[in-house]
C-alpha cells in the first residue's frame, strides 16, 4: 500500500473501492438499528412515530378544523390521511437522513481519528439505515390501505424504481452536507430551517395537481418533487408517474451523487483533524 | 524486504486562534479562507522531514517526550492521516492499536461488538466466527460477552479492544501506549502476546514512554525530538542517551523550581497544610560529596536538609518522610516517633538532615512529603508531594525498591556474567 500527499483515483475504482466495504455498511446498519431498537419497549414503533404524528396532525388541522369534514380535492378525509402517510414516509427518510449527516462525522469521531476507516461509509450508514427505516413503514402503509378500503395496483412494482431514484439523490446531498458541516459547523442549523421550507415545497400535504400553473414550474425544480410523486403513483394513484420528469430527476441525482461523492473525496484527507 | 518506508515525511496542522475553532460559512466568505492553504506560521509543525526503513520481522521503539511527533507518525504509519509531504509505503497487513475499543457501541452486547469492530478492522464475518472463541478467551470475558459494552469496567473495554485488535493477525502491528490504560494483570499477557509476534517474524512499531519495556522488546529505537529523528539505535544506547537529556532538563526545572520555593502560591495550599507553628522551609537534596543535587543512581547515598522555626517552645513534635514514586505508590515512610525518638523541645531555627547511605530505589521520578506533626498527627506544616527527585542508573531491575540481593547457582547450572550491564 501507498500513500502520499497526492492521489487520484477515478470515480469507477471508488464506487468499487465503496462495493468492498459492503460487509462493513451492513454491519453498521445493523449495529444502529439494534442500538436503537434495544432499550425501548416500542423499539420498532419510535421509527414511525414521527411520519405517524405528522400524519395525524395535517389530517386533523386541514381535515376537521379548516376544512370541516372535508379536504379540497379529497373524496374524504381517510384517503387525505392516506396521501399525507404516502409522502411522508419517504419524506422521513430524506430528512432524517440530511439532519443525520450533518453530524455523523462528528459523531463517529473516534473512528476516523483511531482507526483506518473507510470516512465514506458513514453517510452510506445513514442514508442506508433510514432507508431500512422507511422500509419498516411500508408494510404499515400498506395495511393502511387495506384498514381504509383503498385497493392497490400493480404499479407497487414500481417501489424499487423509487427507492433507487431517492437513494442516489439522497446519498449525494448527505455527501455534500456531511463533508461541509466539518468545516463549516453553522451548516446544521442552517439545515433544520432549510428542510422545514423543503418539506412545503414538496407535494405532500397537497397535491401536485392542485397547485397553480405558474407554481408548478417551480415545483419541477424540486427534485424530491418527482421521487415523492412517484411514490404517489405506486401506490396512490396506482398509475404510471409522470415518465419524462422522473427521468430528469433520475439524471440530477446522478449528477448530485458525483458531484457530492467528489467534494467528500476531495476534503477526505481533512476530516481527521477537523473532526 | 522493508516492511515499511518512510521518505522526507512533513506533517503540518493548522493551528487554531482561539478566537473561532470552528468557521462559520460567513466568516470563510468575509475572509476568504474557504479551504485556503496553510500559510507558514498559522500551522504546526509535527513532522519535519522524517525518513526510516523498518525491516520485516523488525521490532522498532519509538520514545521522545510528549509533542515529539510520536503519534503522529504512527497515525500516518497507520494511514490514518496522510502526510502533508513525503511518502510512506508499506507492506502488508497493519493493525493499530491506538485507541483500544474505538467503534464500540455501548447499548449493545460485547458478543455483537466484537464481529462490528472485526469488521472494522478489516476481517470478514467468517473469519471473526472462526476466531471468536479465542478472542473471548484472551479477553477473559466469557461470563460477560452478552452484557452490552456500556456495563464493562474500563479494563474489560480495553482487555476486549486489545484482543480483537490483536486476532486481526497482522503482518505490521503498530502499538500506541495503549497498554498504560490495562490493569496491571493484563498487560503482562499483552506483551507475551507482542513477544509471540516477534518469534513469528511479524513487524512491531511500538510507541511508548515505558523505557524498560522499550528495552527488553525492541530490535532498534528511534528518539523523536521535535518532530525530526533525534537519534535510531540500539535500544538501550538511544534509551540512555534519551535519559540523559530528560536528566539535564529535569535538573535545571529542579533546580529552578527550588530557587523559587520561598514564595508560597494560591496553588501550592493543597499541597501544604497544618498550623505553622512549627515550618519547615529550604528543602534540599545532597549527595555523597555533599553537592545540591536531584538526579541519583541507584544506590548512590541521598541525604535531605531542611530548615525548621518553632515560634514558640514546643515539646510535642515528629518529624517525617514519605518517598513516593511516579504512580503514587508510597515506596518508603518513617519519622521520628515510629523510629523511638521521644521528643523534648524546640525552639527557634534549626537544621534537620536525614541521610541514606543507599538509596536503593529502581529508575524512575520520586516525591517527597516532608512533615512536622504532633504525635497525635496534629500538623504544623507538612508539605505533600512538594520535592522531586530522580533515580536513573544503567540497572534495569523493576518494582518499588532495589532489595540487595545476589544470585547463587549449582555447578551443573552455567551462567555468565556481561559486565557492562
Amino acid at each position: 500500500m501507498r500513500y502520499n500527499g497526492h492521489s487520484e483515483i477515478i470515480m469507477i475504482e471508488k464506487l468499487k473501492e465503496i462495493l468492498r466495504h459492503r460487509e462493513l455498511i451492513l454491519i453498521l446498519v445493523s449495529r444502529e438499528l439494534k442500538a436503537r431498537y434495544r432499550g425501548t419497549v416500542l423499539g420498532f414503533f419510535w421509527s414511525l412515530f414521527n411520519p405517524l404524528l405528522l400524519m395525524l396532525v395535517y389530517t386533523v388541522v386541514f381535515g376537521f378544523i379548516i376544512g370541516g369534514g372535508r379536504v379540497a380535492g379529497f373524496e374524504s378525509t381517510k384517503l387525505y390521511a392516506l396521501f399525507l402517510f404516502n409522502g411522508i414516509l419517504p419524506w422521513t427518510w430524506f430528512s432524517s437522513s440530511l439532519l443525520e449527516s450533518s453530524n455523523v462525522l462528528m459523531v463517529q469521531g473516534a473512528l476516523i481519528k483511531k482507526i483506518k476507516f473507510p470516512i465514506e461509509v458513514l453517510p452510506i450508514m445513514v442514508v442506508t439505515t433510514n432507508m431500512v427505516h422507511f422500509l419498516f413503514g411500508l408494510p404499515v402503509l400498506v395495511a393502511f390501505f387495506l384498514i381504509f378500503g383503498k385497493s392497490l395496483t400493480w404499479w407497487v412494482l414500481f417501489l424499487p424504481v423509487s427507492l433507487l431514484a431517492q437513494y442516489i439523490f439522497t446519498m449525494g446531498l448527505c455527501f455534500l452536507v456531511s463533508a461541509l458541516t466539518v468545516h463549516f459547523r453553522d451548516i446544521k442549523d442552517i439545515l433544520a430551517n432549510l428542510i422545514t421550507l423543503w418539506f412545503f415545497a414538496t407535494p405532500i400535504i397537497y397535491t401536485y395537481e392542485s397547485v397553480p400553473k405558474a407554481l408548478q414550474y417551480v415545483l419541477n425544480l424540486n427534485p424530491m418533487t418527482h421521487i415523492v410523486e412517484s411514490y404517489h403513483y405506486a401506490f396512490y394513484f396506482g398509475s404510471l408517474p409522470h415518465w419524462k420528469r422522473f427521468s430528469v430527476t433520475i439524471l440530477v441525482g446522478l449528477l448530485f451523487f458525483y458531484m457530492g461523492y467528489l467534494l467528500f473525496d476531495k476534503l477526505r484527507d481533512t476530516y481527521v483533524e477537523e473532526v | 524486504m522493508e516492511a515499511v518506508q518512510v521518505h522526507d515525511v512533513y506533517k503540518f496542522y493548522k493551528k487554531y486562534a482561539d478566537r473561532h475553532k470552528f468557521l462559520t460559512i460567513k466568516s470563510a466568505l468575509v475572509n476568504k479562507t474557504l479551504f485556503g492553504d496553510l500559510q507558514a506560521g498559522e500551522r504546526f509543525e509535527a513532522l519535519r522531514g522524517v525518513s526510516l526503513d523498518v525491516k520485516s520481522g523488525q521490532t522498532l521503539g519509538i520514545i521522545g517526550e510528549n509533542g515529539s511527533g510520536k503519534s503522529t507518525l504512527l497515525k500516518i504509519l497507520a494511514g490514518i492521516s496522510k502526510p502533508t509531504t513525503g511518502e510512506v509505503i508499506t507492506n502488508g497487513r497493519i493493525s493499530a492499536l491506538i485507541e483500544l475499543g474505538a467503534g464500540f457501541h455501548p447499548e449493545i452486547s460485547g458478543r455483537e461488538n466484537i464481529f462490528i469492530n472485526g469488521v472494522i478492522l478489516g476481517l470478514t464475518r467468517k473469519q471473526i466466527q472462526e476466531k471468536y472463541q479465542e478472542i473471548v478467551r484472551f479477553a477473559e470475558l466469557e461470563e460477560f460477552i452478552d452484557n452490552p459494552v456500556k456495563s464493562y469496567s474500563s479494563g474489560m473495554f480495553m482487555r476486549l479492544g486489545f484482543s480483537i485488535a490483536i486476532n486481526v493477525n497482522p503482518d505490521i502491528l503498530l502499538v500506541d501506549e495503549v497498554l498504560a490504560v490495562g490493569d496491571a494483570s493484563f498487560v503482562p499477557k499483552c506483551l507475551d502476546k507482542i513477544n509471540e509476534f516477534r518469534r513469528q517474524g511479524k513487524t512491531i512499531i511500538y510507541v511508548s514512554h515505558d523505557l524498560a519495556t522499550i528495552e527488553r522488546i525492541c530490535d532498534d529505537v528511534i528518539w523523536m525530538k521535535k518532530g525530526k529523528i533525534e537519534m535510531r539505535g540500539y535500544p538501550k544506547r538511544v534509551v540512555d542517551a534519551y535519559l540523559e537529556y530528560i536528566g539535564k532538563k529535569d535538573e535545571k526545572k529542579s533546580l529552578v523550581q527550588h530557587g523559587e520555593e520561598e514564595k508560597l502560591s494560591g496553588n501550592e495550599k493543597e499541597k501544604r497544610w497544618g498550623s505553622r507553628e512549627i515550618e519547615i522551609s529550604n528543602v534540599k537534596m545532597f549527595d555523597a560529596a555533599n553537592r545540591e543535587k536531584y538526579i541519583f543512581e541507584a544506590d548512590e547515598p541521598l541525604a535531605i536538609q531542611f530548615d525548621v522555626e518553632a515560634r514558640a517552645a514546643e515539646s510535642d513534635f515528629v518529624f517525617g518522610i514519605g518517598v513516593y514514586n511516579g504512580e503514587g505508590v508510597n515506596c518508603y515512610g518513617s519519622n521520628t516517633l515510629l523510629e523511638n525518638y521521644a521528643a523534648r523541645q524546640i525552639q527557634g531555627k534549626g537544621k534537620v538532615r536525614l541521610t541514606m547511605p543507599a538509596l536503593g530505589l529502581v529508575n524512575g521520578s520520586y516525591f517527597l512529603d516532608i512533615a512536622v506533626h504532633k504525635r497525635d498527627g496534629y500538623p504544623f506544616d507538612y508539605h505533600h508531594f512538594q520535592y522531586t527527585f530522580r533515580v536513573t542508573s544503567s540497572h534495569r531491575d523493576v518494582g518499588i525498591a532495589r532489595i540487595p540481593h545476589h544470585w547463587e547457582f549449582s555447578d551443573n547450572i552455567a551462567l555468565f556474567k556481561n559486565e557492562d550491564s
